[in-house]
């Protein structure tokens, strides 16, 4: 779970694990914090249960199927699809967002095991019409080609200047170690980010 | 206006940086005049930002995996567990029974052959993902399992089990590479394939002073797009609308029309943004079928999205191949013959050739060629970046390395005796100086642990066209001016590109140009691949902007009281040549037309000197692509582990349209080559069968932390071969890339590897560290 940054002792891949892939079974969830109910272990499902996310400084009441991942509720009920799947296994980091601003991998994530920790997504990064730095620099440097693992990569280099506005290239690169670009965008995203970080300096 | 008249035109030619002349040129009457080199153009050769990357860093853009219809069913298909297997029996009644399944497809139906593990036995569309999948595993398949082979090696062997039984042939059809029709089958061999081979290589070899030879293992690669192989099928009953991840629109219409019994007029290809191709992407595909057979049994869309599983097991790769290469020299190190034999396997597919690489690059009279498609129980092969010369590059520029090494010649004075292309020549010149090569050691001189070198390799890709390549340029009322095409952009920035060119021509700005591409309802577009789509979609963009423009002037012309001859279109304002002030904003000049908009389509003409060759609506350039690429690499000879370091890629793309974007591409195709170079392997478990690595956790791919600097220096190569005289530049960049380490690795350790991809373990026996693997 440290890629999730908290305590819960369900993970999709315990989950899965555990649960089979028989669809619709019984879930007992242990420690997982689902809005509003106590630390105790309940009963989710069989069926679909329903949730509150906070995404993007918004409440969004969503009901999902206990085995559905906050990736496939964010494309799908929520329709922000600026969150992409790749791989679905969190061996492409394509699916990055932030939970409670830091990044972690949506496609690994359950939706209930959210609980009240805040989402922000990409199309939640710009402040209104004015872009994060970071989306700036990617710009300016054309540090995207197809673009698809592109808002993973913004998601993970913002949070790097939010808690390290001056980066290190080994700091870029532990940022985004785990995200795969297969047109090969790292060297002008290397670049964008020097840019972003010099911009903030100045 | 018709075309068939000619005029005279002088057109820049030469290399900028060595020196240009003027040749002079017959080109249609209406053609635009030639366009001035780089230096004298406000838009076109300039750093322009890629028009979507807004969209694309707010994740606004869409994809097709992005596309949601009203009614929208989810699509899964059934694989076979079995590396070959008979369908004794299948149902699927009870699945279609389930909740939220609406239709079933019978892929493999009773005693078909599933030939590989993943080879599709059945489809289902269903309301939700979820419901697809659950009705999916209560298909009941009886398989009976038949003796199989998965390794290329074995599968050459008389006693093999067989791929395909006597009679039976695997399909020919490959995207973008041309198939002979004819060759023999014997047991899992199909071949030999001799094209190519010209003189006596007898003779050639009786001439040789010096003689060098290796055998060369590449891998299986995987295409591995981020975007899955994706599709939207909607079949309605006036026609069929597919939202598909495609790298050709127009030829993805066409075999749907073809395939369904439709007129081209009733079906309409779209994709919006497009998550990579590398060449998997070019068909329709059999999933694409599925997806539109499910619609039509539905009556509802489908979306059939593969997973990354299926991407691995059945969406194409880059065949393996086995290389045994010879080449006869003399001390001068002029070549007297070159002997290849190539066994490559595309699993159940052909063309697992190495191209026409070690055929075409060196001035050599004598050249021999036999190369074989051995079949093994695995995913069908495409093409992928460079398909045929990337291993056949692997094997060439380091057979010449060595020969170099033998003759006692520096490798870039070998290549300068022997390679007659001049655009190589300077691109050795200007890499040479860039990485200091004058400095190189000697092979294995560094002391201690980690050793250093330096290696270099060429590549060579052809100058591809596309003669069915359309585009319109409209010009509205308000000013506004639209490029639209079918052509897609893959994330190669051909958009920005267009808009760039029409810019140029109208005296716009890029941001002026609004794009209207990726949708057969307007004039088709090339397929991107082979990297053609600049070389194809620039010259008809400019010549129809530049016809638009004509017909502005001619509206405008009354009101200034001059003749439209007179008039030039520059910093966003219509004006008289010789007097710039009598003049007005293109806006107020379009704001008087007589309709809300004027429009002209072209499509791409010959180029101007004529073409190499031609097939169909395909045709090949008089001149190459060229590129030189130079590594500078670190073994740790104690783990075995290659770093590279530094690379230098200097490339030929005729005239580059936009800088900025040509190093974004360049920058992919070397890193996609260390990626081949070190890391990337598909592997089959000889047992069962089944690929042990069908995930993006242990496929390895280059990430982060192995890309070294990357600098691109670009040739600006005129040649007046067309209105824009671009070329493509995603292959050749990826080519010399994985010799260029392998050679550089030598010159580290004075050890040849011949093997990739060159991991740890690869690099330990070839050490004499660990014993060799077999």
């Amino acid at each position: 779970m440290s890629e999730l940054g908290h305590a819960s002792s369900v993970s999709r891949r315990s989950f899965l694990g555990g649960a089979g892939v028989a669809a619709g079974g019984v879930v007992l969830l242990g420690e997982a914090r689902l809005a509003g109910a106590a630390d105790e272990p309940e009963i989710v499902g069989p069926g679909s249960v329903a949730i509150t996310l906070t995404v993007n400084g918004r409440a969004r009441e969503v009901r999902v199927e206990p085995q559905v991942t906050l990736a496939e509720v964010l494309r799908g009920p929520l329709d922000l699809t600026g969150t992409k799947i790749g791989c679905d296994r969190g061996a492409c980091s394509a699916c990055t967002v932030w939970l409670d601003g830091a990044p972690v991998a949506s496609c690994m994530l359950l939706a209930i095991d959210v609980g009240t920790r805040a989402v922000t997504t990409i199309e939640g990064l710009a402040q209104g019409d004015t872009l994060h730095p970071v989306q700036v620099a990617f710009i300016e440097h054309d540090a995207m080609q197809c673009g698809y693992c592109t808002p993973g990569m913004v998601m993970s280099c913002a949070a790097l200047l939010q808690r390290t506005p001056q980066p290190t290239p080994e700091d870029i690169h532990t940022a985004i170690s785990g995200h795969l670009c297969r047109c090969g965008s790292y060297p002008h995203i290397l670049e964008a980010m020097q840019a972003a970080s010099a911009a903030r300096k100045a | 206006m018709a075309n068939d008249t000619l005029r005279v035109e002088k057109f820049p030619v030469g290399i900028a940086s060595v020196g240009l002349s003027e040749i002079e040129r017959r080109i249609p009457a209406d053609e635009p005049p030639p366009l001035p080199v780089n230096s004298a153009l406000q838009v076109i050769g300039r750093p322009v930002h890629r028009q979507d990357a807004r969209a694309k860093v707010t994740g606004a853009v869409r994809y097709t995996v992005d596309v949601k219809l009203p009614g929208m069913l989810h699509a899964r298909v059934l694989r076979s567990p079995l590396p070959n297997a008979r369908v004794q029996s299948i149902d699927a009644a009870t699945a279609a029974r389930q909740p939220g399944v609406r239709a079933v497809l019978s892929i493999a139906p009773k005693d078909a052959i599933l030939r590989y593990v993943g080879a599709p036995v059945a489809a289902i569309a269903a309301s939700t993902p979820a419901a697809a999948d659950a009705a999916l595993r209560l298909i009941r398949v009886d398989y009976a399992p038949l003796p199989f082979v998965v390794d290329p090696d074995a599968a050459r062997r008389p006693d093999a089990a067989l791929v395909y039984q006597p009679g039976e042939q695997p399909s020919l059809a490959v995207a973008e590479i041309p198939v002979a029709s004819d060759l023999p089958l014997i047991g899992n061999v199909r071949g030999p394939d001799t094209q190519g081979s010209r003189g006596d290589i007898a003779q050639g070899f009786a001439q040789a002073e010096v003689t060098i030879e290796g055998e060369y293992r590449t891998q299986t690669q995987t295409h591995c797009c981020m975007e899955p192989h994706a599709i939207v099928a909607d079949w309605r009953a006036d026609g069929l609308t597919v939202w598909i991840s495609t790298q050709f629109t127009a030829g993805v219409r066409h075999e749907l029309a073809q395939s369904f019994g439709l007129k081209l007029s009733q079906v309409r290809v779209k994709v919006a943004a497009m998550g990579g191709g590398f060449g998997s992407k070019s068909q329709l595909g059999p999933y694409g079928r599925y997806a539109v057979m499910l619609s039509r049994q539905a009556q509802a869309p489908v979306r059939l999205v593969f997973d990354r599983e299926e991407e691995q097991l059945d969406s194409g790769n880059r065949p393996a191949t086995w290389q045994h290469l010879r080449i006869g020299a003399r001390r001068d190190g002029s070549l007297t013959a070159i002997s290849l034999v190539e066994y490559g396997t595309a699993g159940v597919g052909v063309s697992a050739g190495v191209g026409n690489f070690a055929q075409t690059l060196y001035a050599c009279p004598n050249f021999a060629a036999a190369q074989h498609d051995v079949f093994i129980n695995a995913g069908r092969g495409s093409a992928m970046r460079g398909p045929g010369n990337t291993p056949g590059a692997f094997a060439m520029e380091q057979a010449i390395d060595e020969l170099a090494d033998k003759l006692g010649l520096d490798p870039l004075a070998l290549r300068d005796r022997i390679d007659p292309s001049p655009v190589r020549r300077e691109e050795r010149r200007l890499g040479a100086q860039r990485v200091a090569w004058d400095r190189r050691h000697k092979p294995g001189a560094d002391a201690g642990r980690i050793k250093r070198g330096l290696g270099v390799a060429q590549s060579l890709w052809g100058a591809n066209i596309y003669t069915n390549a359309s585009c319109e340029v409209r010009v509205m009322r308000d000013g506004s001016v639209a490029v639209l095409s079918s052509v897609q952009d893959l994330g190669t920035g051909i958009g920005t590109i267009l808009a760039q060119v029409v810019a140029e021509e109208l005296g716009l700005q890029p941001e002026d140009i609004t794009l209207h591409i990726g949708d057969t309802d307007f004039p088709a577009g090339p397929p991107s691949h082979g990297s053609r789509t600049t070389a194809s979609m620039t010259p008809p963009a400019r010549t129809a902007a530049w016809k638009v423009k004509q017909l502005l002037f001619r509206q405008v012309a009354p009101t200034l009281e001059v003749a439209p001859e007179q008039l030039t279109a520059s910093n966003g304002r219509i004006a008289v040549r010789n007097d710039p002030s009598r003049g007005m904003t293109f806006r107020a000049a379009a704001a008087g037309l007589r309709t809300d908009q004027i429009s002209v389509t072209e499509a791409r003409r010959d180029d101007y000197g004529g073409f190499r060759r031609r097939m169909g609506d395909a045709a090949v350039a008089q001149t190459d692509i060229g590129g030189v690429q130079f590594a500078a690499v670190a073994v740790d000879t104690e783990t075995g582990a290659i770093r590279v370091e530094r690379v230098v890629a200097v490339q030929d793309c005729g005239r580059p349209m936009n800088p900025k974007l040509l190093e974004s591409q360049v920058q992919g195709g070397v890193l996609m080559g260390i990626s081949y170079a070190l890391l990337e392997q598909r592997i089959i478990d000889r047992n069962t069968g089944h690929v042990m690595n069908a995930n993006l956790e242990q496929y390895k791919l280059v990430g982060p932390r192995e890309a070294p600097p990357i600098e691109v220096v670009l040739l600006e190569n005129y040649q007046g071969q067309s209105a824009t005289d671009a070329y493509g530049i995603a292959e050749p960049a990826n080519i010399a890339t994985a010799p260029a380490i392998a050679n550089a690795v030598f010159n580290a350790t004075g050890v040849r590897l011949r093997t990739l991809p060159m991991t740890q373990a690869v690099v330990l026996a070839a050490l004499g560290t660990l014993p060799q693997r077999t």
